[in-house]
């Protein structure tokens, strides 16, 4: 279990950081969320691993699971899925107003993007 | 009656929906709100310092150190002071110059970045932190392409990227810290920290540089200041002239957690924070001001100001002595009013009647302070942190006294460059002048007050560095 989670965290992660480290604003968003899903289940074990166990207050329960990483996981989800939306945006509109979607720090007085898509 | 302490994050956020919900196109009731909020801040910081600190409340009256809580000690106060009043004259300059006509929703955005702002100095909650963190940078994303333009756009989608590459840092850096300790809360996780069993040290001290690479991508620390230029730059002026604060609030936390929960006495942590701190400040100052000296037009020059002040801030902090915290403080305090001088007069310099006498005399003024120069509080600033840091003066006197003469060139060129072109002589608008006057009059009283300001930092710093009534503010509550 612990092996095939942190497995998981490991390849979405370094999946996430070759993507982010692309030059162009759908890679990098693609890159971010998957990013986020690493960081999403790395929280979420934070409080340990414990199959099977409630995390609320029961009177049949057997033993109880850490509560405060699933409300944890649950803020980080919101905050990065809204984040996403804005970013969404923010290239889109970048996008068609400059017609490149390099995510590079040029020059100030960067053109149009002419290099050729991948 | 005393206010919560929760009153200056509710009331930009309610101010904030307010607008959103009544004042939509209705610009008037929009600024009047905006102002009506922003002094309420200033009266608010005013009321806290003037009472007894530190103080704690619970959220939702949930024991500490489960439920979440907000603590506000001097510091707190200060950074809020400081805020408010730099909010107040922003605000006022965007009055004059009417740079809230350029695009929908300013005032709700920048209430809601002073609601972030707030929320990050009073929460005493590390997961609470990276929330208004969120906050504030959200607002701070919509600020930063207002008006609209391919400069700024392309300009907000990176630093967009760059600031949500820090949010997932700061999310695996809490997780750690919470898988290593049990707890969140920051003056909880100071006794936690300080008595880890050996094993844990090695995981503890990666947690604690992860959060520091957050704080350091806040506060524009080299390697990772790259984002800052190119969207201070593009940004509106008077927007860069609030970001001035944003970058302190880096500054803010880096001195939080390093004195509360990751103190050098912690066995676990050791000079970890100041060791990094010291070498990062000073190439920061470095690239500061050669970056001001490479820069053209007063936008970017200003926005490497920022870069430059915020190493010299961290030169300070890093020593986490007392006395070199008094000095980090005062020189952030000022230098903050100063490159926010710095901005508004770049917006005046980009409208018409920007290159008349009387700007051209108060950018005289306001590069004194910038670079540090007697008889302004910036060369006060810079001698404060020369004295403190007195003991690594082979290291740290030559590379801030070389930076403060490449800033006086960078300052100087640039000044010439925009007042002695021959161009003809303009007449500014007054209105657009009383913000950088106020800026300026702020600077003075920082420069004449000096010793009893310094007085008071001189207490902040000292329960900062040793927290027992911050601590036992908290322990009250549990």
């Amino acid at each position: 279990m612990e092996a095939l989670v942190s497995a998981i965290i490991g390849l979405l992660t370094a999946a996430g950081v070759w993507l982010i480290l692309r030059p162009r604003t759908f890679d990098v968003i693609v890159g971010l969320s998957f990013l986020s899903y690493a960081v999403n289940v790395f929280l979420f074990a934070s409080g340990r691993l414990a199959p099977g166990l409630s995390p609320i207050i029961d009177p049949a329960a057997q033993g109880y699971t850490d509560p405060l990483p699933q409300a944890l996981v649950l803020t980080a989800i919101v905050i990065s899925f809204g984040m996403t939306a804005v970013l969404v945006i923010m290239a889109l509109g970048s996008y068609l107003r400059t017609g490149s979607d390099s995510t590079d720090f040029g020059k100030p007085d960067d053109g149009p993007d002419t290099r050729d898509a991948p | 009656m005393t206010p919560y302490l929760v009153t200056p994050i509710v009331l930009p956020a309610a101010t904030a929906a307010l607008m959103l919900l009544l004042a939509r196109g209705n610009l008037g009731l929009q600024r009047a709100l905006s102002l009506i909020s922003a002094a309420g801040l200033v009266a608010l910081a005013v009321h806290f310092a003037t009472h007894a600190l530190p103080r704690a409340e619970a959220l939702g009256d949930w024991p500490a150190p489960f439920g979440i809580i907000l603590m506000a000690d001097g510091l707190t106060v200060l950074m809020l002071g400081l805020v408010a009043g730099l909010a107040v004259v922003v605000l006022l300059h965007v009055l004059a110059n009417g740079e809230d006509r350029q695009g929908a929703a300013f005032h709700p955005l920048f209430q809601f970045l002073l609601m972030g702002l707030n929320g990050a100095f009073l929460t005493g909650d590390a997961f609470t932190l990276f929330v208004f963190f969120e906050v504030l940078l959200i607002s701070s994303y919509g600020l930063v392409v207002h008006g609209g333009g391919a400069a700024r756009l392309g300009a907000g989608v990176r630093y967009v990227v760059t600031n949500l590459v820090g949010s997932t840092l700061f999310l695996i850096g809490l997780g750690v810290v919470y898988a290593t300790t049990g707890g969140l809360n920051m003056a909880d996780l100071a006794g936690k920290v300080a008595s880890l069993p050996p094993g844990d040290h090695g995981l503890i001290r990666v947690a604690a540089v992860m959060l520091l690479m957050v704080f350091a991508i806040k506060a524009a620390l080299v390697p990772l200041q790259v984002w800052l230029p190119a969207t201070y730059a593009a940004s509106p002026a008077v927007v860069a002239a609030l970001f001035a604060v944003m970058t302190k609030v880096g500054a803010y936390a880096a001195l939080r957690f390093g004195t509360l929960v990751f103190p050098d006495s912690a066995p676990a942590i050791g000079s970890l924070y100041s060791s990094l701190l010291l070498p990062a400040g000073l190439l920061t100052l470095a690239v500061g001001v050669v970056g001001m000296l490479g820069a053209a037009g007063i936008n970017r020059v200003a926005a490497y100001a920022v870069i430059a002040s915020s190493g010299t801030v961290f030169v300070a902090l890093s020593a986490f002595t007392p006395q070199a915290i008094a000095a980090g403080l005062y020189y952030m305090v000022q230098s903050t009013l100063a490159v926010a001088a710095l901005f508004l007069l770049a917006d005046l310099v980009a409208r018409k009647g920007g290159r008349s006498g009387v700007v051209a005399a108060l950018f005289f003024a306001v590069a004194i302070a910038v670079a540090g120069m007697p008889p302004l509080s910036g060369f006060l600033g810079k001698l404060l942190i020369l004295q403190a840091r007195w003991e690594d003066a082979a290291l740290v006197w030559p590379v801030v006294l070389t930076t403060s003469l490449v800033a006086m060139v960078a300052l100087g060129r640039l000044g010439s460059d925009l007042f002695w072109n021959g161009a003809t002589p303009e007449r500014v608008a007054p209105a657009t002048l009383i913000a950088p006057v106020l800026l300026l009059g702020a600077l003075l009283v920082t420069t004449i007050h000096a010793a009893p300001i310094h007085d008071i930092l001189t207490r902040i710093a000292d329960s900062l560095h040793t927290p027992t009534a911050y601590l036992a503010a908290m322990e009250a509550l549990r």
